[in-house]
């Protein structure tokens, strides 16, 4: 679980309050205007940004003041996801060891994950030899592979079209039923957040409100969400 | 960028503790130096005339490079030819040339028994002289001509291609194109030009040595050794060592003030269309700029090859030890670079200044550095036994600036795309650097690995301080062979000494484009 608990993030002159908390295995999208702070939201989360007041705990662990990689949290970029001088397996084997010290045991890991996504067989392949939806499915492995309890997905698949993305929300649907993980999810297109998100938190004014229904939402957007969708 | 939650890393520890190493290694030896120096009425007429000339000899050399670099770069600028490509990147090589390969180039040309005055006897008239004030300012226009030439090229290039059309286009001859673009290009580039220019050639020792000398043409630094190596008088040389190091100070700081530009950057060889200037002006600018260039190295080869087989032992040992130091400086020249830029970019409060050591040796002179080590190691050591690492040291400190400005910039693009997923990974420390930092800057490391290699396989500078016969450099020995009126062996040691600082530069940056 997400617990933001009266958590307020400065960025210079910017501020961002953020009080709800997000119970275990649920998929929460993130909707606002740009520059509202959506991607702030989730750089605090992931220990990009320092917290200003307040606790963030994730799990049951107060991780306020920890550094990124030791949080239950895996993220999804935008883009850049992938090593560009590494193989797809040596990507995805970052997510069992981030000196890429591996086992045998681990090795057998990666490929299950490779093949779990469907890329069986590309293992050597760096990334600039594979295609978009592709390199997003080994970041996905590697997803699979850290088993955090917590995935962080900002505006994920942007590069994607639009059918290659829903068939990666779907795979990330699976993914977070089966390992039963907490996902937020930033997102700018109102059919992501409904294809896999249930509930939102819509950004605005400083603000990261309490999440709502998605569908009730998006039917009955607030004035912000509102102007936003136009 | 997004401040980032800090975490103690031993590679920024120790990033520290190569700027505090530089500090050290820069103004801490100055301070031994000025620890041993008198007082200064203990500089003589010749002193004081020494820094007048290097004063003097920096101005006019820095403004002849660039009077004459103008009309080359404009002529570069306007005209596309087979091999445009090639002579601009020629244009690069100067600054890994061996200074004392040039010079005997030079001498093959403009000297005693060289091409002119051949050609001038047969014309009845008699011999000019490259030695003095207008050989050191020959070959200083030799080296920095080139440099010019790139820096106001690169300026020109940077001119969007729609003002040039749009001149073209509304009938402008060359002199308005002149008045309304080049000259503000010119303006914002030259003094930054002449700046650099002026740095580079404060410190000149080794072509005052091969070519000045004698109460009209001495530089500080040869000077300085002079005091060291005749006189032995330390306290004179520390006082120069500190008049030197407040010239190269000052005008380095000036230098930063006027932001002056690096050289090293890309896009020269941009295909930017022009319709100005006249087509036969521009060739004799260019045939005339590449024939100074190429005619001295071209004799080089040429008269050093046939002797090459039968160089003697001495060359070949010297040029192994060259070989050692000038790999062992490159490789510390990384060793120090890397924990610098990394300790520099974590640190947004500190990383500038501390970036700033990584630039300090350039307003430091090697000879001073040099003189400051002997002082404080001669009670305990014999410096002849540490002459090579001590070479090794000062040439890695040397090549420091040119590293740490071609890694700063790659590491800061590396981190913005890639830190935070390795952050997410937990990627910290060794693992950062073996599989994120080494791999993607490959092309700067080997870049700047290569760029410290010839110019340490070149230097003909701290070792002239230390070294015996057992120990020369490849360039000492070549410099002892000229001495020595043995013109042929040094001709072949000059070919050897040019092959290998090219073809260390070339394996080095080949080393980082390996698989891309």
């Amino acid at each position: 679980m997400i617990d933001l608990n009266d958590v307020l993030i400065r960025q210079g002159a910017f501020s961002l309050a953020a009080a709800f908390a997000l119970s275990r295995g649920t998929v929460t999208a993130v909707m606002g205007p740009s520059g509202s702070g959506k991607s702030t939201l989730l750089n605090a989360v992931a220990g990009f940004l320092p917290i200003a007041q307040g606790r963030l705990v994730l799990n049951g662990v107060d991780v306020t003041n920890a550094p990124p990689g030791p949080r239950p949290v895996s993220m999804i970029f935008q883009d850049q996801n992938l090593f560009p001088h590494l193989t797809a397996a040596q990507n995805v084997g970052l997510g069992r060891h981030p000196g890429l010290k591996l086992t045998q045991v681990d090795r057998l890991a990666v490929a299950d994950a490779l093949d779990r996504v469907g890329l069986g067989g590309l293992q050597d392949r760096k990334p600039a030899a594979l295609s978009g939806g592709q390199q997003s499915r080994v970041a996905l492995a590697r997803v699979l592979l850290q088993r955090r309890p917590i995935l962080l997905l900002d505006e994920p698949f942007a590069a994607l079209g639009p059918a290659l993305r829903v068939e990666m929300l779907e795979l990330v649907r699976d993914i977070a039923s089966d390992q039963d993980l907490t996902v937020l999810m930033v997102t700018h297109d109102p059919k992501d957040a409904a294809e896999i998100a249930p509930q939102m938190v819509v950004v605005s004014d400083g603000v990261a409100h309490l999440p709502q229904g998605t569908a009730a939402l998006l039917a009955d957007p607030p004035p912000a969400l509102k102007q936003y969708l136009g | 960028m997004a401040a980032r939650i800090q975490q103690v890393n031993p590679f920024a520890l120790m990033g520290w503790l190569v700027g505090a190493g530089l500090l050290f290694l820069t103004l801490g030896t100055i301070g031994a130096v000025a620890w041993r120096a008198e007082d200064i009425s203990a500089l003589g007429a010749r002193d004081w005339a020494a820094v007048r000339f290097t004063l003097l000899q920096a101005v006019l050399s820095a403004v002849l490079s660039v009077v004459f670099a103008i009309p080359v770069a404009r002529a570069l600028a306007r005209r596309r030819f087979r091999g445009r490509r090639v002579l601009i990147t020629l244009l690069g090589a100067p600054f890994i040339l061996p200074v004392i390969v040039a010079v005997l180039g030079l001498l093959a040309v403009f000297g005693r028994a060289g091409i002119l005055n051949t050609a001038l006897g047969w014309l009845g008239l008699g011999p000019v002289s490259i030695y003095g004030m207008q050989g050191v300012l020959l070959a200083h226009v030799f080296f920095n001509l080139p440099l010019a030439v790139r820096l106001i090229l690169q300026a020109l290039q940077e001119v969007p291609a729609e003002r040039w059309r749009l001149a073209a286009s509304l009938g402008m001859g060359s002199g308005q194109i002149f008045r309304h673009i080049e000259l503000r290009v010119l303006l914002n580039v030259v003094p930054g030009a002449l700046m650099v220019i002026f740095l580079i050639c404060t410190t000149s020792f080794a072509v005052a040595l091969a070519l000045g000398g004698g109460p009209g043409a001495t530089t500080i630094e040869l000077a300085i050794y002079q005091a060291f190596r005749f006189d032995f008088d330390l306290s004179k040389a520390a006082l120069l060592g500190l008049i030197q190091f407040a010239i190269c100070a000052g005008a380095g700081l000036f230098a930063l003030w006027i932001s002056a530009p690096s050289g090293l950057g890309g896009g020269l060889d941009r295909d930017v269309p022009r319709w100005d200037g006249m087509a036969g002006l521009d060739a004799l600018w260019i045939i005339a700029a590449a024939l100074f260039l190429l005619v001295p190295l071209g004799l080089i080869v040429g008269l050093g090859l046939p002797k090459v087989t039968t160089m003697g032992a001495n060359v070949w040992f010297a040029a192994g030890r060259s070989l050692w130091v000038a790999v062992g400086s490159a490789v510390l020249t990384l060793v120090l670079a890397l924990p610098l830029v990394i300790a520099a970019q974590r640190s947004a409060r500190y990383g500038p200044a501390l970036e700033s050591a990584g630039y300090l040796s350039i307003a430091a002179s090697p000879l001073v550095i040099g003189t400051g080590l002997f002082i404080l190691v001669y009670r305990w050591a014999d410096p002849v036994a540490l002459a090579l690492p001590i070479t090794m040291l000062v040439n890695a400190a040397m090549s420091l600036p040119f590293a740490v400005r071609a890694l700063s910039p790659a590491l800061g693009q590396v981190e913005t795309t890639y830190g935070r997923l390795a952050d997410t990974l937990g990627m910290t420390g060794w693992a950062r650097i073996r599989l994120l930092i080494l791999p993607r800057l490959r092309r700067p490391i080997g870049f700047a690995m290569g760029l410290a290699a010839a110019l340490s396989m070149g230097d003909l500078g701290v070792i002239a301080l230390f070294s015996d016969p057992e120990t020369t450099t490849l360039p000492l020995e070549m410099y002892r062979l000229m001495a020595a009126y043995r013109m042929d062996d040094a001709y072949a040691a000059a070919l050897l000494l040019l092959t290998m600082s090219l073809a260390l530069f070339w394996a080095f940056d080949q080393g980082g484009r390996v698989g891309d």
